[in-house]
């Protein structure tokens, strides 16, 4: 193990240098850029043997990740923002075809308006393509992260993304722990691959025309696939914690047993928001945190689990899901707790959108207002935090 | 010692002040520490007023907000003081590091400081001395040091030569003149009797 000063960006590019996938293929754009950038470098000195494919887009780069996962190749690629919605239709491709791809993503905003910093928006856009999400709280875990999702994605035969706020992590410098290689390259052993296009005794076909009679059995088979994933990111991140000290679960949970208020969060925004927890436990309050690190699949027996007992809950979102009704995390934290008998009410904060800072000084303010209802003040269920209106 | 020490760096674009910043985090972890180093990202043009920040802790640091109270505030360039609220957030026994050719008296009666404590030394000068540039950054931290002594001087230097020399490796003498900069800074660094 090396203790070294790097940024997501770096962290996540070591790890891939590490992982040395068979195929990279990958079109920069802010605040990833650095991934591809210092990949392309491993590349130019010979420290990979992977094939790195410089495409002419975000489209093309998991066009050429789903060819080449199809032949049987590890492969990853690297986007943010307005490249992942480019990536759209492809992205349902790759997880429908079954497809152990990671992508390190980088969280920003969706134009408009135009806007490189952080928000969610990017990821939750694609919370439905059948890919497995795992958001980062801080860059060490953003490159554990990734050395893990090549596991979980080729034991669940499902893509996985890795996410880092932009710029808040992504270009902020913080101590990490490397992994010596041959940790990492014995972690993950030989890759597994569901099938190959290339294995001519057996020919198959991939992605072939799929009408009214067998493309339900499919998705049907996909969303299985989904729902068999919680207990293999669980197992992976457990076997990372024995051999390098730090565990990784579906969600993590911060001073909630006896909490009686609740924030769920995701992102480095957790981190800031622990701070706050230890604060305000000083003064006596009982508040707590639940940091969603995985989003998809949903942990819903985790969401039930830590948050059934408590009075009242404030879901933080670093998105606007222009649903008319809060933020996507809102939803399905609310949806999630629907069949608790009497569950507790459920208070919407969205904040930071377009990397707006968000202080510990508004998260101590959400958690008085949260403590208010507690106690009986009436307050609106959707809320907006540190906007000018 | 804070459970957290928190700097920002006052420069302008193309001044180094990113670079500075991250030396001098990497110089804290090389010495034990939990450290954080991230620039402000706006629109990126020479010679506008940048900013950038470090946060230095014996603990793991989880916070992810921005700087607004710092407790170490350094300023690159002599006219960004009339510029620019260098000292914004700055508390009461907060220390302020500002490259001028003033004595920190007259820095002090210029802006109206009360309070705080004042350094100054003169980066430029310095710079044109050993770098023969006007390359502010690393002179200042070598004042950093001096007005703080937040980390030990030996040590920063070792690491700041280790990482100088990673990056010019084809121009050493680059490496020696920079290292230079920061002893005399070190030595030159004025504050207040």
């Amino acid at each position: 193990m090396k203790i070294k000063a790097l940024t997501a960006n770096e962290a996540m590019a070591e790890a891939m240098r590490q992982i040395n996938p068979d195929v990279v293929a990958a079109y920069p754009i802010t605040p990833a850029t650095e991934i591809v950038q210092h990949f392309a470098s491993f590349v130019a000195d010979g420290l990979v043997t992977t094939e790195f494919v410089p495409v002419e887009s975000e489209h093309s780069a998991m066009s050429a990740c789903i060819g080449a996962a199809a032949a049987g190749a590890r492969v990853m690629t690297s986007t943010a923002s307005q490249g992942l919605a480019l990536m759209h239709e492809v992205l349902y491709i790759a997880a429908a075809l079954r497809l152990p791809i990671v992508i390190c993503e980088i969280n920003r905003a969706l134009s408009a308006p135009i806007n490189i910093h952080c928000d969610h928006s990017d990821t939750f856009g694609a919370r439905d393509s059948g890919w497995i999400q795992i958001y980062s709280e801080d860059s060490q875990e953003a490159y554990d992260s990734v050395i893990q999702a090549v596991k979980i994605a080729e034991e669940a035969f499902l893509p996985v993304m890795v996410t880092a706020d932009g710029f808040i992590l992504s270009h902020a410098m913080q101590r990490i722990e490397v992994l010596e290689d041959e940790e990492v390259k014995e972690f993950l052993g030989e890759p597994k691959t569901p099938y190959t296009v290339l294995d001519t005794d057996n020919p198959i076909t991939v992605g072939p025309l799929d009408l009214q009679d067998y493309f339900f059995e499919h998705k049907r088979q996909e969303a299985e696939a989904m729902r068999l994933a919680p207990p293999i990111i669980e197992k992976v991140g457990k076997e990372f914690g024995e051999r390098f000290g730090r565990y990784y679960g579906l969600v993590d949970p911060y001073r909630l047993e006896d909490a009686e208020v609740a924030v769920v969060v995701m992102g480095s925004t957790a981190g800031t928001a622990k701070e706050v927890v230890d604060k305000l436990r000083e003064e006596g309050k009982p508040a707590g945190l639940l940091r969603m690190r995985v989003l998809r699949p949903l942990p819903l027996k985790e969401i039930v689990e830590n948050l059934r007992d408590k009075k009242v809950i404030g879901v933080m979102d670093r998105a606007e899901g222009m649903s008319g009704f809060g933020g996507p995390l809102y939803t399905e934290i609310r949806s999630g707790l629907y069949d608790v008998p009497s569950h507790p009410p459920l208070y919407n904060y969205i904040y930071g959108l377009g990397g707006r800072d968000i202080k510990p000084e508004e998260i101590e303010e959400i958690f008085k207002e949260l403590f208010d209802a507690a106690a009986g003040k009436e307050i609106p269920l959707v809320n907006y935090k540190g906007v000018r209106e | 010692m804070k459970d957290i020490i928190e700097i920002r760096w006052h420069g302008r674009g193309g001044q180094g002040a990113k670079t500075a910043a991250l030396l001098f985090g990497e110089a804290a972890l090389d010495t034990g520490m939990y450290i954080q180093a991230f620039p402000e990202y706006g629109p990126e043009r020479t010679g506008a007023p940048v900013q950038s920040f470090n946060r230095l802790s014996k603990k793991p640091i989880r916070i992810h907000s921005g700087i607004t109270n710092p407790d170490i505030v350094l300023v690159l360039d002599p006219t960004l003081v009339k510029k620019v609220n260098v000292l914004e957030g700055l508390p009461e026994d907060g220390v302020i590091i500002i490259n001028t050719s003033k004595s920190p008296q007259e820095i002090r009666e210029e802006l109206g400081i009360q309070g705080r404590k004042v350094f100054t030394v003169d980066a430029y000068d310095i710079a044109m001395r050993t770098i023969g540039r006007p390359i502010p950054n690393t002179p200042m931290l070598g004042a950093l040091i001096k007005a703080t002594g937040i980390l030990d001087f030996e040590k920063m230097l070792e690491s700041v030569r280790a990482k100088l020399q990673r990056k010019f490796r084809t121009r050493p003498e680059i490496v020696d003149k920079n290292i230079e900069a920061i002893k005399l800074a070190y030595q030159e660094t004025k504050g207040e009797e």
